[in-house]
């Protein structure tokens, strides 16, 4: 009597999880389906065509535009240039990412200051837009269908490939995390949002080639400097600051590992 | 001024496919902001889609329409070259007008 | 210009992501101090201190220090001994000896994913986030799987004082019993206060508690 109950007792919570689960597997299945329906009409095109407008007109206190900024392609060149960041300008003496290097072009062309030009990084709003977000969807914009090829045989480029790799593992703040505590494994979600394993090529060729990305949540173009700083905010560091070595170090071995992977940005995220 | 629209629009058949997304902050006026003030509505209202004249879409919108609207939608008739002129109006009487050719 | 075995193995390996192959392991490659003291130090000066986020965060203690050593790696049998033992000496027991609070409580402390971060209110009491990782009441459909499921826990090992006493010390520091765990140690880094530590508890073995139903 007693095993029978016993027994039953077992089954009836088994069946509870399992139907826990089934219901958790359609909740995900329907996420899916929202979110496929999202890649229909990206507001991230917005953000590009703000970009494009940019990148063509005289600015700063030097009233002179982007055609004179070498993204590594060439002066001006843009097409395939951000599947080939970040890499080393010999004239900067420094490995950039793309808002790095729009930043340099800003300050040493352009005539801005350093604090001008980084005023708003990220955007909020209407009323507060981040120039660097529309130029980044732009330029992004146009690596599209590109394979990515950061050049990682250039020894300053392998170098902060190098540093990148140490800082994805490197455990710390109050909660002990890494970025490979929530992307070193296969198959695992934080609450219902769906996490790439980076530790795997297959994973970072996905997810890197997808930033910037519009983000629903936010009502925002989001770029990777973006992704970087606010993963820290969540993992209890303090913050990490825009164009740093650090993000540049960890941009380099996330693109690095997407090489051969067709770039496919900006996109479109919850 | 407000920000221009990115509108697509394709014969498919017999019938013309708009796609066009908006530029608004579309806000509810239910948010608060930190200081716990609320946030003034601010949405589009009125949306208006003429082709050749006629008027192929009429829509009132209300703070359920999310920010950076997109709007997709299908009318009969058109042909390439047909210009689509569409008008949005907010509720502080801002407006937008843009036009695309079928493509 | 000589290189040494393991830089000759990760340029290997980085020529073919280069071409758009794929990365080799080069687990032989011995490790290189001179690069991990090089990222801490770039980490440090590419970070500044906001809110409660303070400097010294970045700081590691040994056990992160090996963990992020090994990470990536099989982490030799001696080196998770000595991190087990040394993470399980830091559990601390409330004076009154109670290890179980209320669960109701704990349910919400479960829920909760505020607390530590620089955009996070100090005044405010912590969460412990559990459904980031873990299932646990089975009406909470959004639960991560970073973590292995809790659900029916209490029910399944036994509603024992040595069920409760587990739940407890792998709360305060999940390290004791799996080194290099993903889990934070919530009591040793003083996450949660030891009433939500108790009450976590009895989310998790309070046989009222919807986990265990």
């Amino acid at each position: 009597m007693m095993l029978r109950t016993f027994t039953t007792g077992i089954a009836a919570t088994a069946l509870a999880a399992f139907i826990g689960s089934a219901l958790a597997e359609s909740t995900t299945d329907e996420i899916a389906k929202y979110r496929e329906a999202l890649q229909d009409g990206n507001p991230a095109e917005l953000w590009e065509a703000r970009g494009e407008e940019m990148w063509t007109k005289p600015r700063g206190p030097k009233q002179v535009s982007f055609a004179a900024c070498d993204l590594g392609l060439g002066a001006g060149v843009v097409k395939g240039a951000y599947a080939a960041l970040p890499r080393y300008f010999p004239d900067a003496a420094r490995v950039m990412d793309l808002e790095t290097r729009l930043v340099w072009c800003m300050v040493h062309q352009q005539g801005y200051t350093e604090a001008d030009a980084t005023k708003t990084t990220f955007g909020h709003g209407g009323a507060h837009r981040s120039d660097l977000e529309a130029l980044a969807a732009y330029v992004t914009s146009q690596s599209r269908g590109v394979r990515m090829n950061v050049a990682l045989d250039e020894p300053h480029v392998h170098d902060m490939y190098r540093l990148g790799e140490k800082m994805f593992y490197y455990r710390g703040g109050t909660h002990d995390f890494a970025c490979a505590t929530c992307h070193g494994d296969d198959g695992k979600r934080i609450r219902l949002q769906d996490l790439p394993n980076l530790t795997k090529l297959e994973g970072a060729q996905k997810a890197y080639t997808t930033w910037p990305a519009y983000r629903v949540s936010q009502g925002e173009v989001r770029t990777f400097q973006w992704r970087l700083n606010d993963c820290f905010r969540q993992q209890r560091f303090p913050e990490l600051e825009f164009g740093s070595d650090a993000s540049i170090a960890l941009t380099a071995y996330l693109a690095g590992r997407a090489n051969g992977a067709e770039y496919n940005g900006p996109a479109i995220k919850r | 001024m407000p920000d221009p629209m990115k509108i697509r629009a394709n014969l498919l058949g017999d019938s013309t496919e708009v796609k066009v997304l908006m530029s608004h902050e579309m806000e509810t006026g239910q948010r608060k902001d930190a200081q716990g003030k609320t946030i003034p509505a601010w949405f589009i209202q009125t949306v208006k889609v003429t082709h050749a004249d006629k008027v192929v879409l009429a829509a009132q919108w209300g703070p359920a329409v999310s920010k950076n609207p997109f709007l997709s939608f299908k009318f009969e008739g058109g042909a390439k070259g047909d210009k689509v002129r569409i008008t949005w109006i907010d509720n502080h009487g801002d407006t937008r007008t843009d036009e695309a050719t079928i493509a | 210009m000589g290189m040494k075995v393991g830089a000759r193995c990760i340029a290997g390996a980085l020529m073919a992501i280069v071409a758009g192959g794929v990365m080799h392991g080069c687990a032989s490659a011995p490790a290189e101090p001179d690069v991990t003291d090089r990222a801490a130090a770039m980490l440090k000066s590419s970070f500044k201190a906001r809110g409660q986020a303070t400097m010294d965060r970045l700081d590691q203690d040994e056990t992160q220090r090996l963990c992020s050593e090994y990470a990536g790696r099989t982490l030799p049998a001696s080196t998770a001994e000595t991190i087990e033992k040394a993470n399980l000496a830091t559990i601390r027991y409330p004076a009154d000896g109670k290890l179980v609070g209320d669960w109701k409580s704990g349910e919400k402390i479960a829920q909760s994913g505020q607390g530590f971060q620089y955009s996070d209110d100090p005044k405010k009491s912590a969460g412990a986030n559990c459904y980031a990782c873990h299932q646990l009441a089975p009406q909470e459909l959004s639960y991560g799987t970073i973590g292995p499921s809790l659900y029916g826990f209490g029910k399944r090992r036994g509603f024992t004082d040595a069920t409760r006493k587990y739940a407890w010390d792998k709360i305060y520091n999940a390290e004791a019993f799996a080194a290099c765990s993903n889990m934070p140690r919530f009591g040793q880094h003083h996450i949660l206060t030891e009433q939500q530590i108790r009450d976590v508890v009895a989310l998790l073995v309070d046989p009222a508690s919807p986990v265990n139903q």
